[in-house]
């Protein structure tokens, strides 16, 4: 036996990767480095020119700084909030085996995300009112589809016989979903969570039309008063922003993706 | 390649299979009576009326083409399947008024794909009912080390293992392994080894024999494939439309004497070879002995079956059979190999056997 055993060994040896590796390889390396060179050259550049009181009063740490934390706050509870009503809806529809149900919740998600977001988000301030609350909403219509439709995937796709064979073992339908669904489709609601997250950033920046801070403060006023050094500087630090998210992300997806799979 | 022998009795003891640590439960005794199952919108029962009685220790045989409800009458016994109508007990518990989970803790389940859960160890696998039982830590720990080794699997190297990082063969042992965890009297399993190839699944097999010779544990095994029924079973029921049994007897029997047309059919051409594989040499009238001719020998632990391969190869002429010391103690042809299966028998056999 232990000769069979060695040479069923050989064949498996090929596929057993070393994962520790992989959270510090170059690839991972990469983004970080890109953004921070971005962010120094950008230095570099404003410090190059002569600023003049209008440029002043944004392009200072203080200014950048605190539109950065709205901006970040914002999408920060905008994605935890979507993943406390996506991720438990996913599970919901996924024990729901009626079509009608699935369509009914997919057309109204698909609203949120296929009305353009500015518009949305203008129509819910002019019906309500305008601040922080109105645009998370927003936010939150935006981005829930990729959470709940990646939720309800990640459970479908799980292979039957794993299910099946959970139960044949006495396993309670609770036991089933925490110990084998959810493990199993944890990398695919992440995927879908880190989507979520960089729509957020994006959408973010049109939080300043209804007058809830953000970087888009500056994408915006930069536009209206023609000062290209405080437009460029709102729009290099989200997109480094999304890029740093997106990273991180990155990172939580492997750190917490199950072993073995 | 090991010859096809009925049952475990005559195979030679594993002895790399360790002791068990704790005496086994032996199997229990299942009743079905009257087990019906109609799917809601359709008009046919999957399986109808389907009684059956097994003894503690049995392993029984399903065998018949795919859709003819085997798998769906297994699956009612651990009530993977709700039965429509009818009771089955085990050692006269009645199972459809128990808590279906508490009752599958005590019925080991081994499927084809196996379903071993990819984001677990292979130790965490095992360890899954007696978790779900609340066995202690070290009790657990203690029994996946000791199972591993049962199915021949070095603990040390495969506890901490991801299913993935094993191969097909060595993922079914584990699948084994993990039904045999909390120590079930009862086993149900669903072609377990069909999805291996067939040297591997030949390996299993033997090793399952073994195995169950020593826990002697009732067994239900749906398969589609004859030969491993015939190789395996204690008893085989020959299933058609809506599980009805066609025929319910030992191997040997339902090869010498086919109920009816249907179950001739299921056997197949070459009746006559699958039963000689049944029959021991030493079951013949041996002849006086004859001088040793090297590989044309048949040993005294091999089947009949062997005995004619050897024949084949030695052109008709009588070859020796050895002792377990080596020396000839007979000989064997074509004539006492005919005896051996009863003159009465096999022109019927394989009369039945002609489309």
């Amino acid at each position: 036996m232990s000769v069979q055993a060695s040479r069923d060994l050989a064949t498996a040896f090929g596929t057993a990767s070393n994962r520790r590796g992989r959270y510090f390889s170059f690839k991972r390396l990469g983004t970080p480095v890109v953004i921070v060179l971005v962010l120094l050259a950008l230095l570099g550049w404003l410090s190059s020119l002569t600023l003049d009181s209008i440029e002043l009063r944004t392009l200072n740490w203080t200014y950048v700084g605190e539109r950065t934390a709205e901006h970040l706050k914002l999408t920060v509870i905008a994605s935890a909030i979507i993943a406390l009503i996506a991720i438990p809806a996913g599970i919901i529809l996924s024990r729901v085996n009626s079509k009608a149900v699935h369509v009914v919740v997919f057309s109204i998600a698909n609203i949120g995300q296929s009305t353009p977001a500015i518009g949305l988000v203008i129509l819910l301030a002019i019906m309500w009112e305008t601040g922080f609350k109105v645009a998370l909403i927003g936010l939150v219509a935006y981005s829930v589809l990729p959470v709940l439709r990646n939720t309800l995937v990640g459970l479908q796709q799980i292979d039957p016989s794993l299910t099946e064979s959970a139960r044949g073992m006495g396993m309670t339908p609770l036991q089933v979903l925490f110990r084998i669904e959810l493990p199993l489709a944890v990398p695919v609601i992440i995927a879908g969570l880190r989507t979520a997250l960089v729509f957020c950033v994006g959408v973010a920046t049109v939080a300043t039309f209804i007058n809830a801070g953000g970087l888009g403060d500056m994408i915006v006023n930069g536009l209206k008063l023609q000062r290209w050094p405080v437009l460029i500087t709102g729009a290099v630090v989200v997109s480094c922003i999304a890029l740093a998210i997106d990273w991180l992300a990155g990172l939580a997806e492997d750190f917490i993706k199950p072993k073995g799979i | 390649m090991p010859p096809l022998l009925p049952s475990a009795a005559l195979q030679p003891q594993g002895d790399s299979v360790s002791e068990q640590s704790t005496h086994p439960a032996a199997g229990a005794r299942i009743i079905l009576k009257d087990i019906t199952k109609v799917y809601p919108g359709q008009q046919a029962p999957a399986v109808e009326s389907f009684s059956m009685d097994i003894a503690p220790g049995e392993l029984i045989m399903f065998v018949g083409p795919s859709g003819c409800g085997k798998t769906t009458t297994m699956k009612m016994i651990n009530r993977i399947i709700e039965p429509s109508s009818g009771s089955i007990t085990i050692d006269g518990e009645d199972v459809l008024s128990l808590n279906p989970n508490e009752l599958r803790r005590r019925i080991g389940y081994v499927i084809q794909q196996i379903g071993l859960f990819p984001h677990m160890t292979i130790a965490e696998n095992i360890a899954i009912v007696p978790k779900l039982l609340g066995w202690s830590k070290k009790r657990t720990h203690d029994r996946v080390e000791e199972l591993l080794a049962v199915v021949e699997l070095d603990p040390k190297m495969f506890a901490s293992r991801y299913p993935r990082q094993l191969s097909g063969g060595q993922q079914q042992r584990v699948g084994v392994a993990r039904a045999l965890a909390a120590d079930p009297p009862v086993m149900l399993m669903d072609e377990p080894f069909g999805a291996t190839d067939p040297i591997t699944r030949e390996k299993l097999q033997s090793e399952f024999l073994r195995l169950q010779e020593k826990l002697s544990k009732t067994i239900v095994f749906v398969t589609h494939d004859f030969d491993e029924a015939v190789r395996m079973g204690d008893r085989i029921a020959v299933l058609s439309e809506r599980s009805q049994i066609e025929q319910f007897d030992t191997p040997a029997n339902i090869l010498a004497n086919p109920a009816n047309a249907y179950v001739s059919q299921f056997v197949g051409r070459g009746a006559a070879l699958k039963r000689l594989g049944l029959i021991p040499v030493t079951q013949a009238d041996l002849g006086p002995a004859v001088a040793s001719r090297g590989i044309l020998d048949v040993r005294v632990g091999d089947s009949l079956r062997n005995a004619l391969d050897s024949l084949v190869l030695s052109g008709g002429s009588p070859v020796a059979v050895l002792g377990h010391d080596g020396r000839a103690v007979g000989s064997i042809d074509i004539e006492r190999i005919a005896a051996a299966l009863g003159g009465d028998v096999l022109p019927e056999s394989l009369a039945g056997a002609r489309p």
